[in-house]
C-alpha cells in the first residue's frame, strides 16, 4: 500500500518516490526498452503483445496504450521514461505536457513565454500552505497576535 | 595539492542541447537564452582549468530503475554521450581523470561517503548541456572531467546539507593528490521547473533569486531546505538544485561572485547562472 506524505499536499504532482519506483517498476522498465530501435518496431507493431514482456497491471497496460500520462505517473512511471513513450510516437515534450496540464500546446507554449505557471495558488491543495515559507530573518512583525519582543 | 578554483552553477535544459545541435542559437528565442553565457565563456578560457569535476544528474540514461546511486563518480578514462532517443549529442567523448577521481573516492568514502565508483557510464545532456554552455563546441573538451551523478529523479535525494558536506569532503580530497591541479566544479539543473503531471510549467523566479543571492552570502541558509520545500515552491523537478550545494560546499567561505545569468523560459524550465570564485586562488597556471 501506499502511505501519505507530506508532499502528497503538492498540487497536481505525482512523486515519484520508492512506493512508486516499487510500483511502477514495470512502467519504467517498459519505457527503458523503447531506448532500442528494435523494440520500439515490436512495440508499434504489436503494442499490447509487446507490454506482455513487462510486469504490469492491468490498469498500468491501460494507461500505457490509452497514453494517459498522467495516470502512468501516478501508477508508479517516471516523466524521464514515459518521455521516452512519447518520443517513440513521434511526440514533443510540449505536446506530453499539453496532455498532462489539460491544455492545449499553443496554451502551454504561450504560459511558459509569460513567466511559466505561478505558484501563487499551486502550492497546496490543503490550502494550509498558500504562503511561501518566512525564513527566520524575515519573522513576521505585523499581524494580529501581540509577539514578545527579544530582550 | 589539487584546489578548487572556481565554482559554476548551470541549468541543463535538454532544449539547449537541441538548440545547439539544431544551430537554432542564433534565433530570438535561444539568443536570449545564449546571449547570458558569452561573458562565461570568455571567462572559462581565461581560467584554464586542469580538471572540472561536474555534478549533475542522469535522466534515464545510464541508470534506469534497476541501480539507483545517490552519489555515482565517473572514475574511467572515458564517457561517451548517451543516446537519449535521438542518437548520441554530436559532442566529443568526455575524457575522464582516472586518478584524481580514484583519489577523491578513497578520501570521500574514508570520510564516510559511501558513494558509487563507476568504471563505465555514459553521459547525457545534465552534463554535457553545462559543458557546452562554459567551454562552447569545440572538436575536444578543453580539460578532463570527472562526473558525479547525483540522484534526483527518485525521491529522496540527498539532502541539501548531504550535498554541501560532500563538496566539502572533495575540497578535502584535493587538498592531499600529489600532483598540482586547478579544479573547477560545476554545480547543474534548476532552477524552478516542472515538467510532470497537472502542474507542469511551475516557475518561481522569487524562489529562484533568492537561492542564487543565499549561494553568494549565506549558503548555510540553504543546505537545510527541506525537499518538500523545493518541491512546492520551485517545481517537483526543481529539486535538483540540491546539486548546486555540492559545488557550493566545495568552494571556500571566502570567494567573490564574479557572474549571474538568469532568464525564463528555456522550455519549460527557469535558466539559472551562477560563477563563484575562490578568493584564494591557485598560486600558479599549470603547464600546458
Amino acid at each position: 500500500m501506499i502511505s501519505m506524505h507530506d508532499y502528497d499536499d503538492v498540487p497536481g504532482t505525482f512523486v515519484f518516490d520508492t512506493d512508486r519506483s516499487r510500483q511502477g517498476y514495470g512502467i519504467n522498465m517498459f519505457c527503458m526498452s523503447l531506448m532500442k530501435d528494435e523494440n520500439r518496431k515490436a512495440f508499434k507493431a504489436n503494442e499490447a503483445e509487446y507490454l506482455k514482456r513487462f510486469p504490469l497491471s492491468p490498469a498500468q497496460t491501460e494507461a500505457i496504450l490509452k497514453r494517459e500520462y498522467n495516470r502512468m505517473l501516478e501508477l508508479g512511471g517516471n516523466i524521464y521514461f514515459t518521455a521516452k513513450l512519447g518520443a517513440t510516437d513521434g511526440h514533443s515534450f510540449r505536446h506530453l505536457a499539453a496532455l498532462m496540464t489539460g491544455s492545449t500546446q499553443d496554451d502551454y507554449a504561450a504560459m511558459m513565454l509569460g513567466g511559466g505557471r505561478s505558484v501563487e495558488g499551486n502550492r497546496s491543495k490543503s490550502g494550509k500552505f498558500d504562503k511561501p515559507p518566512k525564513s527566520k530573518s524575515e519573522s513576521k512583525a505585523k499581524g494580529g497576535k501581540a509577539r514578545k519582543k527579544r530582550g | 595539492m589539487a584546489r578548487i578554483v572556481a565554482g559554476v552553477g548551470s541549468s541543463h535544459v535538454p532544449a539547449i542541447g537541441a538548440a545547439i545541435d539544431n544551430k537554432q542559437t542564433e534565433e530570438p528565442y535561444w539568443k536570449r537564452v545564449f546571449s547570458g553565457f558569452e561573458r562565461s565563456k570568455e571567462w572559462m578560457d581565461a581560467l584554464k582549468p586542469d580538471v572540472a569535476i561536474v555534478v549533475y544528474n542522469d535522466h534515464a540514461s545510464a541508470f534506469s530503475v534497476e541501480i539507483v546511486p545517490t552519489f555515482a563518480l565517473g572514475c574511467a578514462a572515458e564517457f561517451p554521450p548517451a543516446d537519449e532517443g535521438w542518437g548520441p549529442r554530436p559532442v566529443p567523448v568526455v575524457k575522464g581523470h582516472p586518478e584524481l577521481a580514484a583519489h577523491i573516492a578513497q578520501s570521500v568514502i574514508l570520510d564516510e561517503f559511501d558513494l558509487t565508483i563507476v568504471n563505465k557510464m555514459e553521459v547525457d545532456h545534465g552534463l554535457t548541456v553545462p559543458m557546452n554552455l562554459l567551454f562552447g563546441s569545440p572538436k575536444q573538451w578543453p580539460c578532463p572531467v570527472i562526473p558525479l551523478a547525483v540522484n534526483v529523479v527518485l525521491y529522496p535525494p540527498p539532502t541539501g546539507h548531504r550535498c554541501f558536506m560532500l563538496g566539502r569532503a572533495i575540497r578535502k580530497a584535493l587538498a592531499s593528490y600529489p600532483e598540482d591541479l586547478r579544479v573547477v566544479i560545476f554545480g547543474t539543473g534548476g532552477m524552478s521547473h516542472q515538467i510532470s503531471g497537472p502542474r507542469a510549467g511551475l516557475i518561481n523566479s522569487k524562489f529562484d533569486k533568492a537561492f542564487l543571492d543565499n549561494l553568494t552570502r549565506s549558503p548555510k541558509k540553504l543546505i537545510n531546505i527541506p525537499h518538500l520545500e523545493y518541491m512546492r515552491e520551485a517545481g517537483a523537478e526543481g529539486i535538483e538544485m540540491v546539486m548546486w550545494l555540492i559545488m557550493r560546499g566545495a568552494l571556500d567561505d571566502d570567494l567573490e561572485e564574479v557572474y549571474r545569468f538568469y532568464t525564463v523560459p528555456a522550455s519549460n524550465t527557469a535558466v539559472g547562472h551562477i560563477i563563484l570564485e575562490n578568493k584564494r586562488k591557485a598560486k600558479r597556471r599549470s603547464r600546458r
